[in-house]
């Protein structure tokens, strides 16, 4: 075996790999529960893939046979329900755990400095999860897959001048058909592939600069030395097998909830599975209620918040876009001289807990008709959204911190 | 490897002129994959103009017909209709069509070439849902000024019998008057201009 490893060693760095990243890659010893993500992201992104693969063996990417496809699938393949439930149940669920991510970063501070660039590799992460999950949505070809395509590619002729020829572009038609399914279809099997090339850049940076962790202190500026290595940081513990069990814990955890829901709840009342969907795509007939799946709905709100003016609707779009756009300057938006909300003072922590509470507002918004009451509430929403992010360089300058203390808590 | 004798700055430009005319040809490269999402020529074709005779149409009735895959609709409108079309000019974003949602020829009060017949592309110029034909005066869920028009299901937006928006409403524009001429009296041709010659 040692001899097989030597003649592969001489000829790929796998033994160098190895340690580099797993049995001889220090992470902070104080990872807590929701450190649990990344992995599970990454455990979700094989379960899309893999489920995604086998739902293709018997779907038909044509506006005439896409429907029936699905049903035949859930109805006649063997275990076609339990490959298609674990994929569309898989997208929900992705979207949960990078949510909880990204908000664990968010709390504390794992986008400061030197981490910006692993922070902005996450955010195109999510704007290629987000378009894959758009494109996905269009092929069961339901009610809600059509008209919500429809909805969605027409804002993009909101846009002056070219808006007009860049929506039949994307359509490859005047309206949405076989031929918008047929390349959804192309696009939806393609970005999960660039989705993992994003996911192997974002681990190579975050392997350059080290985990932050729930006290954010810098173990690689502490003193070195550990059980392991002299060398080492004090406050490091191998990833394999201390973070690589934990992790396990956590996929098991992870599991009996996904399961759950996969098995007992796939609709999850009309929230992964929208009702009109189980209706087949009519073009000329629109549902009473158009509403996108849940993850895009903080953002729908907002686009619908904001009412056209100047002849044109395109501000709504744009300020959709800026909602994403302004997560890759947050590193630079946070001057408060702490990173962990630990040592965060009152203001900070106030400012993030009524994000989290906008945030879930805006996608309770975005799921509903809107009314002028609700219309109020989601512009309400939408310009805390922006101010939590603007006002970030003078609250969190102002804001009363707590002394960091030099080595990480238990 | 030696930079004796060796000119940087000739290098140089040689480098710069090879990556640009290099970047150039990737360019060309790319027109193939980018003209190959537009619309093919078959989808084209089924964009050729639409028929539809409206000898059958009932005063007052909507008939839908299909032109380049979008619904479209031609209504048949009473006097009364067109009357009413007048009285409420005050509460529309842009009553004299001032915004080329249309060809020049339906450019008037009524959008249209005939006022009998109006056609317009049956989509939202909001977000592309398509509006329901409300027809019946001052209803209950619409207001005691409803003259009859169309109704957005999806986000509420609002239009009269000439497909012209009310305010305050999300859509922002008129319904589209595709181009469209009159083959025999009641015979329109939907997609081609009055003068001939596809749209």
């Amino acid at each position: 075996m040692s001899r097989l490893i030597d003649w592969i060693d001489e000829r790929y760095p796998l033994t160098k790999v190895w340690k580099e990243h797993l049995a001889e890659y220090y992470a902070p010893k104080n990872f807590n529960f929701w450190y649990f993500f990344g992995s599970l992201a990454l455990l979700v992104l094989v379960n899309q893939i893999v489920t995604g693969i086998w739902l293709t063996m018997n779907y038909k990417p044509d506006a005439n046979l896409a429907f029936a496809s699905v049903e035949y699938i859930m109805r006649d393949v063997n275990w076609g329900w339990l490959i298609r439930y674990l994929h569309s149940t898989g997208a929900s669920a992705f979207f949960i755990v990078i949510y909880l991510h990204m908000f664990r970063g968010l709390i504390y501070g794992s986008y400061r400095k030197p981490r910006e660039l692993l922070w902005i590799i996450g955010v195109v992460i999510y704007l290629a999860m987000m378009a894959t999950a758009f494109f996905g949505y269009l092929l069961p070809w339901g009610q809600m897959s059509y008209w919500g395509a429809q909805v969605i590619v027409n804002l993009f002729s909101a846009i002056p001048v070219i808006g007009d020829d860049l929506s039949v572009w994307i359509r490859g038609d005047y309206v949405i058909s076989d031929t918008t399914l047929n390349r959804f279809f192309a696009l939806h099997y393609l970005l999960p592939f660039v989705l993992a090339a994003l996911v192997f850049v974002h681990i190579v940076a975050l392997h350059k600069v080290g985990s932050n962790n729930p006290d954010g202190i810098e173990i690689k500026k502490g003193p070195k030395g550990n059980r392991w290595s002299d060398t080492a940081p004090a406050d490091g513990i191998p990833f394999h097998p201390y973070y690589t069990v934990k992790d396990i814990v956590g996929v098991a955890g992870f599991l009996i909830v996904f399961l759950g829901v996969v098995f007992f709840l796939p609709e999850m009342g009309g929230f992964f599975l929208e009702h009109p969907n189980f209706e087949p795509a009519n073009p000329l007939k629109t549902p009473p209620h158009i509403a996108p799946v849940w993850y895009f709905t903080p953002f729908y709100a907002m686009l619908r918040a904001v009412p056209s003016f100047a002849g044109t609707q395109v501000w709504g779009v744009l300020v959709m876009g800026a909602s994403i756009v302004i997560l890759f300057f947050l590193p630079w938006l946070d001057r408060s001289p702490v990173k962990s909300i630990r040592y965060k003072g009152m203001i900070s922590k106030v400012a993030i807990a009524l994000f989290v509470i906008d945030f879930l507002v805006l996608g309770y918004l975005g799921m509903k008709p809107a009314t002028p009451g609700r219309t109020l509430v989601a512009q309400i929403g939408t310009v805390y959204y922006f101010l939590f992010f603007l006002a970030m360089p003078f609250y969190s300058k102002i804001d009363k911190t707590k002394p960091v203390p030099e080595r990480v808590t238990q | 490897m030696s930079s004796e004798g060796v000119d940087l700055k000739k290098r140089r430009t040689l480098i710069t002129a090879t990556a640009g005319v290099g970047a150039v040809g990737a360019g060309f490269a790319l027109v193939p994959f980018i003209s190959y999402w537009q619309p093919s020529a078959r989808a084209k074709a089924l964009g050729a103009p639409e028929e539809a005779d409206v000898s059958k149409l009932e005063p007052g009735a909507l008939l839908r017909v299909k032109w380049r895959g979008k619904v479209c609709w031609i209504v048949h409108r009473t006097n009364q209709m067109l009357e009413d079309l007048k009285k409420h000019t005050d509460n529309l974003v842009d009553p004299n069509s001032e915004v080329p949602q249309q060809p020049e020829y339906c450019k008037n009060w009524h959008r249209s070439i005939k006022p009998k017949y109006w056609v317009a592309v049956g989509i939202c110029t909001h977000l592309g849902c398509s509006p329901t034909f409300r027809p019946d005066v001052a209803p209950a869920d619409l207001g005691p000024s409803w003259y009859g028009g169309f109704f957005c299901p999806c986000h509420g937006s609002k239009f009269d019998l000439a497909g012209r928006v009310f305010k305050g409403v999300p859509a922002p524009k008129n319904l589209v008057v595709p181009p469209h001429r009159y083959q025999s009296d009641t015979v329109i041709v939907i997609g081609e201009d009055q003068k001939g010659g596809a749209a």
